[in-house]
């Protein structure tokens, strides 16, 4: 009787360790995408580095689905940079060329007015109502890199779930159905 | 160890990889060009010079703008933006940027223009301080790739002042 109990023991602890070693493996992509991200908010110095262009309004330039790269340095902001801001109240930062830039000599605190370049006016209609300039806390960073085509993964995984549902469920059965 | 998923897997990293590497080299052999363009802007006529009943100055112009930029143009270059920018010193501000008129240049063909024009955006001060005001007039350009980094430079051409009275 013995030697079956020790049998079935060395299964189940080669089982356990086989599944621990998943987890591991699993674990170690996981934060390594985790450091490399916090390592590009540090670098760059904006809290989100990499966006998705959403919508069409800085078209032919940049089309949704294009990818951007931000920076957010200590240079004061100047007109013709394309910037990515939040309105209070908008859910979605937006990426929008800078028309006009009014720096204050005593303080260093900039007012500025931006447009997309294929929008007709200017953005005034889309900040908060009664804001009539972007303040600096309003400014996430500015576009320095360009991707094309990359971000529609983004897209298409937001606004269609079920396909982000059947991607992970596919990965996981590979994962489980493997055997390296 | 051979099987289909391993060997799409190892194509497909594979091919990301080519191609990321492609993109990063395309994006840096920019850096090779060194560019030569070349701009006049030319205040041609002051339509009117007026403040306005909130008490901002505002003042429209009829511009002159002639370049040929076509220097900047690589065969990484999607489009060319390129504007003409007010900018002047009042009292209370360091710097005012004020944009007047902007364009797209999509290809290196139309990177040699000249345009007669008025004022595209509302030339408007915080305030009332354009009277007898001297100002720059400076053409951007921001260099937008079909991938990688994007590039932006200007040339600045001063000597211009707008008139002691409103008219």
């Amino acid at each position: 009787m013995g030697w079956v109990g020790e049998a079935v023991e060395s299964i189940k602890s080669f089982k356990i360790r086989k599944a621990l070693n998943e987890a591991i493996t699993l674990g170690v992509i996981i934060s390594t995408a985790l450091i490399v991200w916090k390592a590009l908010v540090c670098i760059t110095g904006s809290e989100s580095p990499v966006v998705v262009v959403l919508s069409g309004s800085m078209e032919p330039g940049f089309k949704r689905g294009d990818i951007l790269f931000l920076h957010m340095s200590k240079d004061p902001i100047r007109s013709g940079e394309i910037v990515v801001f939040n309105i209070d109240g908008r859910p979605v930062p937006i990426v929008h060329r800078v028309i006009k830039v009014h720096e204050r000599k005593d303080t260093g605190d900039v007012n500025v007015l931006t447009k997309g370049d294929a929008n007709p006016m200017d953005d005034r209609g889309l900040y908060a109502p009664g804001q009539r300039w972007l303040e600096q806390h309003h400014i996430m960073g500015r576009a320095v890199g360009f991707l094309p085509y990359v971000g529609w993964m983004t897209i298409i995984m937001t606004e269609k779930p079920i396909v982000k549902y059947v991607l992970i469920g596919a990965l996981g059965l590979l994962v489980i159905t493997s055997k390296d | 160890m051979h099987s289909i998923g391993y060997r799409a897997n190892a194509l497909l990293t594979f091919a990301v990889t080519i191609l990321a590497l492609m993109c990063a080299i395309v994006s840096l052999s920019d850096n090779l060009n060194s560019p030569s363009p070349t701009s006049q802007v030319q205040v041609l006529n002051i339509n009117w010079f007026q403040k306005k009943p909130d008490g901002d100055d505002e003042v429209s112009l009829t511009l002159n703008i002639s370049a040929n930029l076509q220097s900047l143009f690589t065969w990484n270059t999607k489009q060319v933006f390129v504007f003409v920018a007010a900018e002047y010193e009042t009292p209370k501000n360091a710097l005012n940027q004020v944009s007047l008129w902007d364009g797209i240049i999509p290809s290196k063909e139309q990177a040699k223009f000249w345009i007669h024009t008025t004022n595209k955006y509302r030339f408007v001060d915080q305030g009332s301080n354009l009277r007898g005001r001297d100002f720059n007039l400076t053409l951007h350009w921001h260099v937008m790739p079909k991938t990688g980094k994007m590039f932006a430079d200007k040339i600045v051409m001063s000597g211009y002042r707008l008139p002691e009275a409103y008219r």
